[in-house]
Parts: C-alpha cells; structure tokens; sequence
C-alpha cells in the first residue's frame, strides 16, 4: 500500500541553483520590460524571470510544452505565480529572448508585470463545480481577449487586478479585487420535497440560512422558504441539492471594484457592487467585456501615476466614478445586508 | 473526437490572442474520451447556461478522509464517460516551484489514470487533476504518493496552506515563507487530510504587507511579514533615483499614508520618522534599491477572513502584531492549536473561525485563547459603552 500523510514534496529540492545559492540575499530587483524582471543579489548574481501568461486549465501536452521551454534554458526548473502565470528562471541574460520567442511560439503572452494587468483568478464555473452562476473559464478568456494590451504594457496608472467567481462562494479573493466579475443567481431556491426528504438534515438547512428564510416545514417532513427573505446566496443548495438554486433564465453577472489586498498606502479593502446584473452572454459575454473595458478605460484616462483602481475612486469619490464611467447608479447598489450602516454617507460633504 | 461532436459555441473561444482553455481542452479529448465528452457537455451549459454537475458524493483513497472531490453529470445518459468525472487535488510544494521532472511525472500518471485535464493551480493552491473514475482513484494515489506527491485538503479541514515566493526571489520577505508553509503542513497532515471541523480552515503566508497570496483576503490565519524597527534607507541610491528623474516628493513622500518620509529637494536626502512608519511597503515598492524593511523581522498573526458566504465577507484582523518566525514555529503552532481548540468547541457548522469570534466577540475570544488586547488590533475604540464585565471586576 502506497505511503499516506507524506506530504508536500520539499521545495528545496525544486530550487534552481542561482536560487538555491542566494536564497534570503536578494538585494533588489528591476522591471527590465514588460513581463521580465531582473534580480540582483548580495552575491552579484542576476536572476531572470520571464512571467508568462496561461488559461490555468490545460492539457498535460501543455505542461509538457512548457517543460520543453525549461529544460532547453532553465536547468529544468520553473515556477507558476499565485495568479496562475508561468514564470521561466534563468541565471543567463542571453537566454531572456529566445524563452520569449519559444512562448510565443506556442501563443502564450509574455507580461503581466509592474503596472499591467495581470492574468484573472478564477474558478470552475460550468465545467466542474455543482453550484455556477456562469462560467469561469470562457469569461476570463473573453475578457483577457479584449484586455490582451494590458497584458503586455506597463504604463498604466497602477498593478490592476481581476478576478472571477461564479458565485458568491468566490473561491479565490474576487471580494479584494480591483474589478471582480462575480456570479449570481437572482431568485428563491426551487424546492424538490423529494430530495430534502430523503437527504436533507432539516434543522442544519434551517439554520444554514443567514437571512432566516427557511422554516420547517413539518407536515411535508421538508422546509419551507419565506421568498421575500431569501437574497439567493446559494448556501442552502450547497447542503441540499433539494433546494435548486440554479435558474438559466436569471442566473448573470455582477461587477464589483475598488478591491486590494496589498498595504501599500491604503488599507486592503473589500470590492465595490457598481453593476448588479448582468446577462449571461455565451460565448463571449459582451455586456460583460464592455463593462470592464468601460471601468478600465476610464481609471487609466482619469488617474494619477501610482492609483490603483479603488485608491483613485476613493480620492474623486464614488458620486465622481459612477458620473464619469456613465454606469447608472440605483437603489440595489446601497447596501441592505449586515454591514450596511458603515457604508452609508454621515457627511454633509461631497460632490456633484 | 467523434466527426459528429459540435461546439460551435465553445470553438469561437478559440479565436483572440489570450491562451485559449478550449484549445487545451481539445488536446486532451484527443486522448480521453471524457474529456471529449466534457467539451460536449460544457457545449451543452453554453446552450442552457446552467451547469450539468451534481452534488459531490463520497469518495475517496485509502487513509483519507479528503483530497478528492466527487463529481458526477445530471447527463449520464448523454455523457457516460462523465457519469463519474473527480478531481483529486495534490498538495503543491511551497511556492510552487518544479523540476520538469516532477511535472512530467505528473502529467504520465495523470495521462494514464484520469482526463489529462489540469489546472495549474486552483484557487488554494493545489494542483487539480480534473476528472476521473472512481476506481481510478486509488491506482491515482498510489503513483503520486510513489513520485513524492500527496493529496491535499477538502471538506470541513485544514485546507492546503500556500505562500508566496519569500525568499527565494524576493527581496521583501520579512520570514521564510516557504519553509514555514512546508513545516506547517507536514506537521499538521491529520487536521489536513482528516476533515474534523465545524467548516474548512485556510492559512496562508506572505512575506511582507504586499500580501502576494491575498492572505488577508482569504486565509482563517494570515501570516504576514513585517518588522518592527525601522526602514533602511541607502542615501546614495536615492539620490541615483532623484537623478534618473523621480519626483520622489510626489511619488514617494506625498503618498506615504501617515506622512512619515521627508524629502530634501537640495541634498537629495530621505529622512524616516521611525516612530510615524506604518510599515506599508509603499516607498519601499517604489524605491526597491534604495529603502529596505528593517532588520527586526517577523510576522504579524491575524484572523477571520473569508468570502462572501455567509455573513459577507470578512478581511482577517490583527491578533498578534509582531511574532518571530523561525523554525519549528513553536509559537505560532501553539497559537494555531489554541484557536483550533476553541473554534472546533464553539463554531456551529459551517461557522467560519471569523463569524464564530463575531457572534461571540473579540474579548471572548481573546480571553479564551489567552492573547493581551493591545491596541494594533483595532482601527478605533468602540462608540459605545456596552461593555461585557467580568465577574471579578465587579465589587460584590
């Protein structure tokens, strides 16, 4: 029987030398051009990082064809970035070129450093998780289509950092995000007594609730919904699959800014709801596509050197935002939920 | 693929620059007739928009309570390839770093035993091999544990702790962030392996405030390297920076958030006001060879943070300010268990450890895991003075 509770495999063993040899000495490092940057040591010694840009789901012939790559020019060692990007490591300026013509041999973008747009964050969507309001993958990629420019350059204002998620489970941080595309569903769930009969455990469904919209129902051994408390989370369908929450018709999208996790001047802050809704548009989402081309296009135009997208907001205000982006403001962009109050202007002060 | 298959949905994301998951899905329907079938049936979602998966149901490997993910179609009929279609996640190495070799072995067990279908990496980190059978499961296992591999985390336990780069690329890194990531979690493989808890729990380690893993975001249990004396400044750097043409009264001094930095415009000096330093990485992301973190490092501990679900999302808060961060971790394991302890006695299920502490409070909460409160933990005092006395501060 094969060994359990081994372990991650030691990543010491998957250091390339010039790492190996000046690891914790690193002095300073350089943005060389777009997606290359250059590391000096204590030492002397120069390390080379070539950060490439990837569609995270892929073949193993894909993984295959990037170990080509580090195999002819980096010793066989390479890295991927908590933003599913490749980085190819080399102690040997010589060998930055031909790594960038070897990836653009195989279609893949070399950027997504400094002040650029880096790749998207994203989850399953429809091609694997039980619970999507959309899908992930064909967003992003219909997305990173249109922002392909701002992979590549780095003359924007700030770093601007995108994520998706295909329901409020939000695997991967889209809440902090500078533009986060969330999905959502829009109306109760539909019940199947049926199935909550049979699999359900009745009071954790009532109690999953955050809103208190589920009662026992116990004349029909199921629950009950009071719909106009439900604001359609999808907590209750992740523990019954009784409680439908999916609905093709009115499942879409929902767009929020101004996120960041990063220190660096202001507080990390949540992201923004500016646009609640909208439609599921496959396979290339447009309204989806414009709308953060729009946001995007807009905070490049309008922002000082060094404001990332929800710094620049919160110095011309929110009022200035949604006049000079022209996204409609409305009623479903003020908060109703928990935490409500702290949102709410308690200013005289502000502008028109 | 069959000639009969068409996705004329899923082929227009084939077109455009960006990389394309379409393609790489393509690629493995060559070889895997379920991941042909899942272009079929992704074509089909684009049709309908909803999905066609069900509700994972239990399965596993031998020893394992976790790690694999159960997936099936709503569509068996259509796509009996997928009527059983799993995800294993394996536990990266910290940073994510590899040798080709590592990779390819990878890529040969997954070819052989399930869709040959990725990604590189998940939201948490791990490696996630999309797709396959139940009884492929275990012959799945046994050849990744063979290469040095292991499952990682799902269900109501530790999730797979991640880190950023630290060290071994980064300048910043205030502690070893891939050590400390490696250490914890092979030091932790029950609560990893073995789901026990009211609800997952994530931690996660970046190397200094730039917070490069989103920890603050994302993680139960934030890491996150700072240092408690003072910035480090080179003078002649700064003045190599003025001369290349800086406005380092604009970009540097003018956005430091407590105004801790002046600039001489005539000597071109850069002068600290140690004790006004927040320690916010800025001038330092700006200056990189000029200004360096101090050389009191550690890491500052906090909790709480977690997605939308329930009761919105939460940002992990400071419960310790200032922790050394060396090997074995003593300190930081003690805290961890402590927590644990607490939050497994307390939490309802699917209560998070951030949205137990605030239906039950701060004080509560720090009283029972024995933690001083200091005033780093808050941005402000409270507005009210509805204070929960204890019985021996009350005269009897």
């Amino acid at each position: 029987m094969a060994k359990i509770d081994i372990g991650p495999p030691d990543y010491r063993n998957f250091l390339p030398p010039v790492i190996k040899e000046n690891y914790g000495k690193w002095k300073y490092h350089e943005l060389v051009r777009p997606g290359v940057l250059k590391h000096v040591a204590e030492s002397g010694d120069e390390l080379y990082t070539i950060r490439v840009g990837s569609p995270r789901l892929v073949s193993v012939d894909f993984i295959r064809n990037i170990c080509d790559i580090a195999d002819k020019y980096c010793k066989g060692y390479l890295r991927f970035t908590s933003r599913n990007n490749i980085e190819f490591l080399t102690d040997d300026a010589a060998n930055v070129e031909p790594i960038i013509e070897a990836c653009r041999a195989l279609g893949l973008p070399v950027g997504g450093t400094g002040r650029s747009i880096s790749n998207i964050v994203h989850t399953q969507g429809w091609i694997h998780c039980h619970t999507p309001a959309s899908d992930a993958s064909g967003i992003v990629k219909a997305v990173m289509d249109d922002l392909y420019e701002y992979f590549e350059r780095d003359d924007l204002p700030g770093k601007l950092r995108i994520a998706m998620a295909c329901c409020l489970n939000m695997c991967g941080a889209a809440h902090c995000s500078d533009i986060a595309i969330v999905g959502v569903h829009r109306t109760p769930p539909v019940l199947d007594h049926e199935i909550i009969r049979k699999g359900a455990e009745i009071p954790s469904l009532v109690a999953c609730c955050p809103t208190g919209a589920i009662r026992p129902d116990p004349k029909n051994k199921s629950v009950a919904v009071k719909e106009d408390k439900c604001m359609y989370c999808g907590n209750c369908y992740t523990m019954s699959p009784g409680m439908q929450i999916l609905d093709a018709k009115n499942d879409g999208l929902a767009i929020m800014v101004g996120g960041k996790v990063s220190n660096a001047r202001s507080y990390p802050s949540f992201s923004r709801l500016v646009i609640p809704f909208l439609p599921n548009n496959p396979p290339r989402w447009p309204e989806v596509t414009e709308a953060v081309r729009n946001i995007v296009e807009t905070w490049v135009k309008h922002a000082r050197k060094g404001e990332r997208l929800g710094e620049w907001i919160e110095r011309i205000g929110w009022e200035r935002f949604f006049t000079l982006t022209n996204i409609p403001f409305s009623d479903k962009c003020i908060d109703d939920y928990i935490f409500s109050r702290e949102t709410f202007r308690t200013s005289a002060a502000f502008k028109y | 693929m069959p000639e009969d298959r068409k996705t004329p949905q899923l082929d227009e994301l084939e077109k455009g620059p960006w990389p394309s998951f379409v393609t790489e899905m393509k690629r493995a329907a060559a070889k895997s007739p379920a991941a042909e079938e899942l272009l079929g049936l992704l074509e089909r979602s684009y049709e309908d928009k909803i999905g066609h998966w069900k509700h994972g149901g239990i399965v596993g490997v031998k020893g394992y309570g976790g790690g694999v993910i159960g997936r099936y179609t709503d569509l068996p009929e259509e796509f009996p390839h997928l009527k059983e279609f799993h995800t294993v996640r394996v536990n990266h190495p910290s940073g994510w770093f590899y040798t080709t070799d590592a990779l390819r072995t990878l890529c040969d067990v997954w070819e052989k035993h399930g869709s040959g279908l990725t990604n590189f990496h998940g939201s948490t980190g791990d490696i996630i091999m999309l797709g396959t059978t139940t009884d492929q499961l275990q012959p799945t296992f046994d050849e990744l544990s063979e290469a040095g591999f292991d499952l990682g985390g799902s269900g109501s336990a530790l999730r797979t702790p991640s880190c950023c780069v630290g060290p071994a690329r980064c300048e910043y890194a205030c502690y070893d962030t891939l050590d400390m990531c490696n250490n914890i979690t092979h030091e932790f493989q029950d609560e990893l392996h073995r789901p026990a808890w009211p609800y997952k729990f994530k931690i996660k380690m970046s190397g200094c405030p730039n917070d490069c893993v989103a920890a603050i975001a994302r993680a139960d249990c934030a890491v996150i390297g700072t240092w408690r004396d003072t910035i480090i400044i080179d003078q002649e750097e700064v003045k190599a920076y003025a001369e290349s043409g800086m406005n380092i009264q604009r970009e540097v001094c003018d956005k430091c958030p407590t105004r801790a930095l002046e600039f001489n415009a005539e000597t071109k000096e850069l002068t600290v006001i140690p004790e006004d330093c927040s320690h916010c990485m800025h001038c330092i992301n700006v200056m990189p060879k000029a200004i360096r973190p101090g050389k009191d490092r550690g890491a500052t501990i906090l909790v709480g943070g977690k997605s939308t679900i329930v009761k919105s999302a939460f940002m992990s808060w400071v419960i310790v300010p200032f922790m050394k961060m060396e090997p074995p971790y003593t300190e930081f394991k003690d805290l961890i268990r402590r927590i644990w302890e607490w939050w497994d006695e307390n939490a309802k299920t699917r209560e998070r450890l951030g949205e137990l502490i605030y239906r039950v409070g701060m004080g509560t909460f720090l009283r029972e895991v024995g933690l001083p409160a200091v005033p780093q933990m808050i941005f402000r005092p409270r507005a009210n003075p509805y204070v929960f006395w204890q019985e021996d501060e009350i005269k009897k």
